[in-house]
């Protein structure tokens, strides 16, 4: 195909993505640089007997006009990245010198929003995408050998959790889990303390997020494993069983290195997904205990006065997240392309 | 593993059943648990007394003299025009696959057919796309729509999902392309038809098990998107989940929560036929990246 065929091919595709991918995020990058405006203030010097005094007032008219000039704002440099909001470099080293301990000093980053958001996001990632990982090869193992009708019908209910629309299946297990739910209420059965609440509590909070993460992504794995699996070479296995291997070696020796690039696959694109974790913390309103980057681009423009610039900091915060997350594989990528010479 | 393997000890086969038999529950009770429980009333759905009323919906007897009602469907659907949200998302879940799959099949095509450098790197340009978190596109999107008058518009929304699908759909259509030979549409150049004309006359025909498959994961993003939908649509033109969204705020104080539950439930049933019908093809999508590594 040459180049010129090619451009006509790619181009409506291209088009799409260049005007509402890569131009947003060149607005999103300008719009960071740029703070509202503020109100024109008109100032007066008013005089009566008893002195001088000067006296502002809002200019109504010349702000709109101000506005309608320049839409995207006033330009700030990196103010907004060192904000309160943000990046917060002052409070972080003020932090840093009157910290008592390491750990004292983590905690006081908790109360600044976006350190706040970062870690519930990054403690997201770490732990769900292995587990995800995990039980998606043991039920991939467990359910590749069952007879072969009832394969079917597990793959069936498997796809259910990892198809449905986030935010419902996170509502769906939120009402479940309320303290009048049925699992909310057995629990409490359980430990006998009938005040028990997920909703609560931090810990708590952020566990039934991890939960709803893996019942969410596990399907996923399973899977992509569950098809890796119908390709394990068969000959390696039996002479692996006539070497004496365990069934638990065999698993170990034969079937996890034949599932190794899958498992990276799932790996990258569970990186990708948990990294934006967002719709389940709207499910289970657990913004009090846990909020995430998107959660926290969310809440600025979801306000009333939309706070556009704060919001497109922090999206230009998390895209570099993402680009720092991905360059593991874009290297290999890469060098896989480029052969050494 | 295999049939012809030694037959499983006791244990180790009950182990697996057990197992299999959890993960079952895991999978399945919740969906299965609020379809039931969206036909009671909030006392019998929410029954903290004793949780079999959940399942014969005593309180729902005594308000209605049967175990089951519809009033939360009748309340989210008709009261809450429920309806409006489900149009619009059949609407934009329709468009959107639509131009995906017209404006993707396209570009996968030229990607897996083109061997130059660049195509490399608009393959990876689209993995950093598709990595992308779409709520941080989302305030790039509000200046510019506000100042051309289309914010909350359904047309804008369904291009807004279209571009943001390009990415993913254009990885899975690639490696579909990829698996047809090459040497099918050079022969037909041979023979003297132009690139397209090779591509209309000899890939359309072949190529309807993946743009199908491809549509599917296509429809379920639009289908299942809630930051663009929320932010980017009005009031009335709201589809489902953003609908759904806000009836968790207005449900919650009024006392109408079963209107939130009967909603849910009745935007689970449509993902739920797709999965009864096109089980294979969702499964040939979801390992059609990891085969190809």
């Amino acid at each position: 195909m040459n180049h010129k065929t090619f451009f006509w091919f790619f181009f409506p595709t291209a088009l799409a993505m260049i005007l509402f991918i890569a131009l947003p995020l060149t607005s999103i990058v300008s719009q960071s640089f740029h703070a509202p405006h503020e109100e024109v203030l008109l100032v007066a010097e008013i005089c009566d007997p008893f002195g001088c005094e000067t006296e502002s007032t809002i200019d109504h008219q010349a702000t709109e006009q101000l506005k309608q000039d320049k839409p995207l704002g006033r330009w700030v440099g990196f103010e907004i990245y060192a904000d309160r909001q943000h990046l917060a470099f002052k409070e972080v080293a003020q932090f840093w010198q009157s910290r008592p301990s390491f750990t004292g000093f983590i905690s006081s980053l908790n109360n600044l929003p976006f350190y706040r958001a970062m870690g519930f996001t990054l403690t997201y990632v770490i732990v769900v995408t292995p587990l995800v990982i995990l039980f998606g090869l043991i039920i991939a193992l467990a359910v590749n050998s069952l007879h072969r009708h009832l394969k079917g019908l597990m793959v069936f209910f498997s796809l259910l959790p990892m198809i449905v629309t986030p935010l419902v299946g996170s509502l769906i297990l939120f009402w479940m889990i309320d303290a009048r739910g049925i699992i909310g209420s057995g629990l409490q059965e359980i430990f006998s303390d009938p005040n028990l609440s997920l909703k609560a509590s931090t810990g708590l909070t952020w566990i039934t997020l991890i939960v709803y993460g893996v019942w969410h992504s596990a399907p996923f794995a399973f899977i992509v494993f569950y098809a890796g699996l119908q390709t394990v070479p068969k000959e390696t296995l039996e002479s692996a069983m006539i070497d004496g291997a365990t069934r638990f070696q065999q698993v170990i020796h034969v079937v996890v290195p034949h599932l190794a690039p899958l498992v990276a696959f799932v790996a990258l694109i569970q990186l990708m997904d948990n990294f934006r974790v967002f719709e389940p913390i709207v499910g289970f309103s657990a913004e009090a205990h846990a909020t995430s980057l998107s959660w926290i681009i969310w809440n600025d423009i979801g306000q009333e006065i939309r706070l556009l610039s704060s919001a497109a900091t922090t999206s230009v915060l998390t895209i570099i997240g993402v680009v720092i997350l991905l360059t593991p594989v874009l290297i290999r990528t890469w060098r896989e392309f480029n052969p050494e010479k | 593993m295999t049939s012809n393997q030694i037959k499983r000890p006791l244990g180790l086969q009950l182990l697996i059943y057990g197992f299999v038999l959890l993960w079952f529950i895991l999978a399945a009770f919740p969906f299965f648990w609020t379809m039931w429980g969206s036909f009671k009333v909030e006392l019998d759905f929410f029954s903290k007394g004793d949780w079999t009323h959940a399942i014969s919906g005593v309180r729902t007897q005594a308000v209605y003299g049967e175990s089951f009602t519809g009033a939360g469907y009748e309340g989210a659907w008709i009261q809450e025009e429920f309806w409006r949200a489900f149009n619009n998302t059949a609407i934009v879940c329709f468009f959107t696959v639509l131009t995906s799959l017209t404006i993707a099949t396209l570009g996968g095509y030229a990607l897996s057919r083109s061997g130059f450098r660049y195509s490399f790197w608009l393959l990876i340009i689209a993995l950093v796309f598709r990595a992308l978190p779409p709520i941080t596109l989302v305030s790039g999107y509000l200046l510019p729509f506000y100042e051309w008058n289309v914010w909350g518009l359904l047309p804008t929304t369904i291009i807004v999902l279209v571009a943001i699908n390009q990415p993913f759909t254009l990885w899975m259509l690639h490696s579909f392309f990829q698996t047809i030979p090459k040497e099918l549409d050079e022969s037909a150049k041979v023979d003297g038809c132009t690139q397209f004309q090779a591509f209309k006359h000899v890939i359309i025909p072949v190529m309807w098990p993946g743009v199908i498959t491809a549509g599917l994961f296509s429809f379920l993003l639009a289908y299942n998107d809630f930051a663009v939908t929320a932010v980017l649509l009005n009031q009335d033109n709201q589809t489902m989940v953003p609908k759904i969204a806000s009836f968790m705020g207005t449900t919650q104080t009024e006392g109408n929560v079963m209107f939130a539950v009967a909603a849910v439930v009745s935007a689970i049933i449509p993902l739920f036929l797709l999965v009864l019908f096109f089980q294979r093809q969702l499964v040939s999508g979801l390992t059609a990246g990891a085969v190809k590594g």
